[in-house]
């Protein structure tokens, strides 16, 4: 695995500095252009500004800002210990060191992505819609997908070849416009006295500021196709059990339902292309086709990194994997598949998500159950059902471990959903499922112990 | 002439600086692979040492349900106490392949009392336990991994001179008898 990484970051290297002289000499022939006989440094010097400016914008960027747009939110191991356990155990596998934060998304859509800038930085986003439909091994295939992504550096690889290309796009528009605006009567009146050498440069120059942005395109999409074979390489070698990444990537190639809030930029990071309700495919598509995963990994007959590559060049034909990492691959056998857990229902997804969303739960005298959610503005809701006016109890702000008051108990009365009242009113709702010891409230964030039914 | 030797001299130079890059980077990542297999070692121990500390816990929730099944519940101690003692990469691989037994045999003996299934501090300790096995599964598996890609740089031509040079030794794998799930495990003491 190491030698992947290395050899990732040789090709990253390359990548960045392929694409940073493609950029640079956008700049200078471009320069050259606009202001023959010297304008090419002047060029050069823009095109590093605008690069400049884009990284800085990467680097200033919070990672919080994707997070909060997706309104995601980080679930404790309390909240859904299973998800909490299957990460934990494929940063073990990979050997990742830091465990990334788990968050959930409230979406119907089922889809995983990964984020993060250093190790210790990472998270891992996991949608409702995912944990609805799948079984523990899927679940594991995906999150071990998802930390092959993290180990294997790819944020920071496609951010910054996204960097690139941003830079270049951006460099060849400055081109255009200036040419359109003046450069016209510039060249004329200097290719008089410039002649050959002036032509072959705006020739050049004109050939780079078309074809650069597409080529500089292409690569990018190519290379975030490559990280994904990668990453389903890597899963298949943690959890070594490639069948159960493939039927996930079934059951959630099966649902069209698309993320509601990704976009272009944050395609790459998504387990299956968001974008597209089919899976997308094409030179321009940020994942390879969802079915030709499928069968290279159906079709691995072992769980190694040289199985994966193998299954690649049968399925599809050439090579996906540095030689050097194939070298120390040896095999590995696929184990059998674990026990299966059971895949949690909706009301219990639901019931993690509120949890998660700190949704308030106030019982009307209808009956009616209302999820409100965490700062509603006004401080009475009316019942849909009955039009009575329920006030919404302002919380108490959440009391820290060291002033804990005396604790809290409740003891359940039976293995059903249950539902009882904090000191600070908040309505607290317990799942059949719900198996932790302890309960912290989320208006006040009192911890309440629960005790088991006085059993017969 | 001397312009002649001067270029061989420096292209003698420039070769010897090259290999000396060579011996250093090769070098530093036996040395990383080697502190790699360490680390995944000890990630190994923290796993095995948390499964140690849940079994306490699980025996007492079962036994608040099943107490007459003593023999097997007290098998569970016996082969954790055994396996907290073990020492040495074989006796500690022994030791806790038959406490992954006795634990089967422990899960086996709850499917008879539904209502220690149906509690959830079991589920959840059982969830717990599940999942620690699962990790100490892991941890072993990347422990071999490392292994073998340190293994196989020891060995492997141009950097086994270096290995060598250094005294850079193989390690042993972490080999568990997987016992096939038909077979009762035999409690033995």
């Amino acid at each position: 695995m190491w030698e992947q990484i290395q050899a990732n970051r040789r090709r990253s290297a390359v990548l960045i500095i392929s694409m940073a002289l493609v950029l640079m000499l956008l700049g200078y022939a471009g320069g050259e252009l606009l202001a023959p006989g010297g304008g090419g440094i002047v060029g050069l010097g823009v095109a590093l500004i605008v690069w400049g400016i884009q990284m800085a914008i990467y680097a200033a960027q919070p990672q919080s800002l994707l997070l909060q747009g997706a309104f995601a939110r980080e679930i404790q191991k309390e909240d859904s210990p299973q998800l909490f356990n299957i990460v934990e155990e494929m940063t073990i596998a990979s050997g990742l060191g830091f465990m990334p934060k788990v968050y959930l998304v409230d979406d119907p859509a089922p889809n995983a992505f990964a984020l993060g800038r250093s190790p210790s930085n990472s998270a891992v986003v996991v949608t409702t819609g995912l944990l609805q439909r799948l079984n523990r091994d899927e679940l594991q295939g995906v999150i071990g997908h998802e930390i092959g992504h993290l180990k294997n550096r790819d944020v920071q690889f496609m951010t910054l070849a996204a960097v690139m290309l941003g830079s270049i796009v951006i460099l060849s528009e400055i081109i255009w416009r200036s040419l359109r605006v003046g450069g016209r009567a510039r060249s004329r009146s200097s290719s008089r006295g410039g002649g050959q050498a002036q032509l072959f440069i705006l020739l050049v120059a004109l050939l780079l500021a078309v074809l650069g942005p597409l080529l500089a395109q292409l690569l990018y999409f190519a290379c975030s196709r490559k990280r994904e074979y990668l990453a389903d390489a890597s899963s298949a070698q943690f959890t070594r059990y490639p069948q159960g990444l493939a039927s996930a990537l079934e059951k959630i190639s099966r649902t069209p339902l698309t993320v509601s809030f990704a976009s272009r930029a944050t395609a790459p990071m998504f387990i299956i292309n968001p974008l597209a309700a089919s899976g997308g495919s094409g030179l321009f598509s940020t994942h390879p086709p969802t079915e030709e995963r499928i069968r290279i990994l159906r079709s691995m007959s072992g769980a190694s990194l040289s199985a994966y590559e193998e299954a690649f060049r049968r399925t599809r034909g050439g090579s996906v994997l540095s030689p050097q990492s194939l070298q120390s691959a040896g095999t590995l056998p696929i184990r059998r598949p674990s026990d299966d857990g059971p895949i949690l229902s909706r009301a219990d997804v639901r019931f993690i998500a509120n949890r998660a969303n700190r949704y308030l739960r106030l019982q009307c005298n209808c009956g009616l159950v209302i999820s409100v959610p965490e700062g509603y503005p006004q401080s009475s809701i009316r019942c849909i059902r009955c039009g009575t006016e329920l006030p919404i109890p302002t919380v108490a702000p959440p009391v820290t471990s060291a002033s804990e008051p005396t604790p809290l108990h409740y003891q359940r009365t039976g293995k059903h959903w249950e539902s009882f009242r904090c000191v600070c009113g908040r309505t607290l709702q317990l799942s059949p499922l719900f198996t932790a010891l302890h309960l912290r409230c989320n208006g006040c964030g009192r911890l309440i112990t629960i005790l088991p039914p006085a059993s017969t | 002439m001397s312009s002649i030797l001067v270029i061989v001299l420096l292209a003698l130079a420039g070769v010897i600086l090259l290999l000396l890059l060579w011996v250093a980077g090769a070098y530093n990542s036996l040395v990383r692979l080697r502190n790699q297999v360490e680390n995944a070692w000890s990630q190994i121990d923290v796993q095995l040492k948390r499964r140690h500390d849940l079994i306490p816990n699980l025996v007492e929730t079962v036994k608040g349900y099943a107490a007459h099944e003593r023999a097997t519940l007290e098998n569970v101690i016996k082969a954790r106490n055994m396996a907290i003692a073990a020492k040495g990469v074989g006796e500690r691989a022994e030791a806790e392949n038959f406490l992954t037994g006795t634990l089967k045999s422990l899960f086996a003996v709850a499917e008879a009392y539904p209502n220690l299934k149906a509690d959830q501090s079991f589920l959840r300790l059982q969830e717990e336990l599940t999942s620690t096995e699962n990790k100490v599964g892991f941890a072993r598996q990347f422990y071999n991994d490392s292994v073998m890609t340190f293994n196989t740089r020891c060995e492997t031509f141009p950097t086994n001179i270096i290995a060598n040079m250094f005294n850079f030794t193989r390690r042993e794998f972490f080999e568990v008898k997987e016992e096939s799930q038909r077979e009762a495990p035999q409690v033995k003491f």
